[in-house]
């Protein structure tokens, strides 16, 4: 088992470097000319040649990726040519709003997802089973961004029971947290619903039922427990669906949060903060990936690594 | 054999089924009515989609709701939103087949290479698609379009390289499968050559995967394009997408509702009708992709 966790880990960790390879290659290798970048318009060709100096660019690249590897580890991803001010604190002072809406909208997705999937499933193939399957595709393939604005507009605009974006209150989460609950609640649904045909097909719902337990007691405490397995480790595999829901929903609603900054950077095509953006999430879907690894044997005994 | 004129059995009982699934006709008539507005954009649409009505607007320069003239209304530089979502089409409908395309083939080609040759290459090429699943598909589609500076083209290739991954692991998965059947021990033993082996023995067993995954694709590659063009380093203005045409009327939306609703609808009624299709083709080759070759 310890030989197992260890080679996950070992295998993250791989992942990670390859990771820091791609991110250095995006930031150094591509047109853009970083020098020229940071400085401005404005700048001589002296001052260009002293960033340029003082950035390594003028040094071979594996010095370069070196150099940029051993930043990486210390928490350096450069300054963004906007602000100049280090990419790592303008992620870190973002962070906990993105945190939050994520935890926010992970929690409404559960919470449309679970009743709906467990429906389905106890109603297999007749029509409120179809109904939710359609419902769930039609969750799929709605634009995030229409979505929210529509969202914003009904609830914030029209009926004003809501605010119109922005971030404090409460009340200011529940928008956006509904538009990335509502996108993610249909594929969490099928999951749900498939996961739960299989379960109330196993033996030990029939025993339960067999010695006389309710059925509202069978779905919930005997199936659903074990249906909700697989939906634990999906959530850990699906922080990168969640990222890049957080930059539209972020930016839709004005949240500020990484997702915000991301789009305040495109807009001004400040290229180390999209890199960091991009270099932060990779590392937290390598770590969500490991952890739902990790974690999966805690929540299902049966499971043992071999 | 799957180019011989003849159907075989197994591909009738397919056409029957698929004929019978109404959701199936549903999603192929919403594809079909976009495909026709993409190809026949100009002789379809009212008007010129650069053409800027002055009485799109109104006196007090608000674009004009939906009406007589304007059947969607008239978006804030007073243009004909139809006809621009019909010319939208176009942009939704070519990025979709040409990344979507280039993305599966790419997937295949490298997911049967790894599958069919698992020792070394196999495994540099799957160990490259789990580092490319560390990247969420659309940061990393921004970073690669900000820095080569968006363009229609460069959003198509730069969709097509963040979605080969997940072909090529679905085909991985497969070949292996398929490799480790009997009548490709016999086709190695009787001496035909490794291109052979996989052009006549392995890939038209595939072709329910690509046929499904390709479908599903587009329904991604149409929002994914959507979204890029939302967050501005999609298909850059004047080219109307739909993305871009609900990106520039962000500020105006409040008054102008229809010009976030009805470029909404068609990306939705669009990628839908696309996953809904190839989940159909999924239920007609049965679950286990089955064998219509």
């Amino acid at each position: 088992m310890i030989k197992l966790i260890s080679r996950r880990i070992l295998q993250g960790i791989l992942i990670l470097i390859g990771v820091s390879f791609i991110t250095f290659l995006l930031s150094f290798a591509l047109p853009a000319d970083p020098a020229r970048m940071l400085a401005g318009k404005s700048a001589t060709p002296e001052t260009i040649a002293s960033i340029r100096h003082e950035l390594g660019l003028d040094k071979p690249m594996y010095y370069q990726y070196g150099r940029y590897l051993w930043g990486l580890l210390h928490g350096d991803m450069g300054r963004s040519y906007a602000q100049k001010t280090a990419v790592t604190e303008l992620i870190k002072s973002r962070l906990p709003a993105t945190i939050k809406l994520t935890l926010a909208g992970i929690l409404i997705e559960l919470l449309i997802a679970i009743p709906l999937g467990v429906m389905a499933a106890l109603h297999k193939n007749r029509w409120s089973d179809r109904a939710v399957m359609l419902l769930s595709f039609l969750g799929v393939s709605a634009p995030q961004f229409a979505l929210g604005l529509i969202l914003l507009y009904v609830f914030g605009y029209k009926w004003s029971i809501l605010p119109l974006g922005g971030y404090g209150t409460p009340a200011h989460i529940v928008l956006p947290a509904l538009t990335l609950g509502i996108s993610g609640a249909g594929w969490y649904a099928r999951i749900i619903r498939s996961s739960m045909v299989e379960v109330l097909g196993q033996q030990y719902i029939r025993t339960a039922k067999a010695k006389g337990i309710s059925k509202s007691r069978v779905v919930l405490k005997h199936a659903l427990k074990n249906a909700m397995l697989p939906v634990v480790s999906m959530i850990g595999l699906d922080i990168g669906v969640f990222m890049s829901g957080i930059v539209v929903v972020e930016s839709v609603f004005d949240w500020p949060g990484i997702g915000q900054l991301t789009w305040q950077a495109i807009q001004i095509i400040d290229i180390p903060v999209i890199i960091g953006v991009v270099t932060v999430s990779a590392i937290a879907i390598v770590l969500g990936n490991l952890l739902a690894d990790l974690i999966y044997p805690v929540f299902d005994p049966r499971i043992k690594y071999q | 054999m799957i180019f011989s004129n003849k159907l075989t059995s197994g591909q009738k009982k397919f056409i029957r089924k698929f004929l019978h699934n109404k959701v199936a006709l549903f999603s192929l008539a919403i594809i079909g009515i976009v495909m026709i507005a993409a190809i026949f954009a100009p002789l379809i649409a009212p008007y010129n989609p650069a053409r800027q009505f002055i009485n799109g607007l109104t006196t007090s320069g608000m674009p004009k709701g939906p009406g007589h003239q304007f059947k969607l209304g008239a978006d804030l530089l007073g243009r004909d939103l139809l006809t621009r979502l019909i010319f939208g089409a176009r942009v939704s409908m070519l990025i979709g087949i040409v990344a979507n395309g280039v993305a599966v083939l790419l997937g295949t080609l490298l997911g049967t290479l790894a599958g069919y040759h698992q020792k070394k290459i196999g495994t540099a090429i799957m160990r490259f698609t789990d580092l490319m699943m560390a990247f969420p598909a659309l940061l990393l589609a921004i970073a690669l379009t900000s820095i080569l500076r968006p363009s229609m083209w460069i959003v198509a290739l730069v969709i097509a390289l963040v979605n080969w991954v997940q072909i090529a692991r679905v085909i991985y998965a497969q070949v292996m499968t398929i490799r480790a059947n009997e009548f490709i021990e016999a086709a190695i033993a009787v001496g035909a050559s490794t291109r052979r082996i996989i052009f006549r023995h392995v890939l038209p067993h595939l072709i329910p995967t690509l046929l499904v995954y390709g479908t599903l694709g587009i329904s991604t590659t149409v929002l994914l394009e959507s979204t890029l063009s939302f967050l501005g380093v999609g298909v850059q203005p004047p080219t109307p997408s739909w993305g871009g045409i609900i990106n520039e009327s962000q500020t105006y939306f409040l008054d102008a509702p229809w010009l976030v609703f009805f470029p909404g609808l068609a990306i939705l009624l669009t990628s839908l009708a696309f996953n809904l299709l190839g989940d159909a083709l999924r239920d007609c080759f049965g679950h286990e992709g089955g064998n219509v070759a």
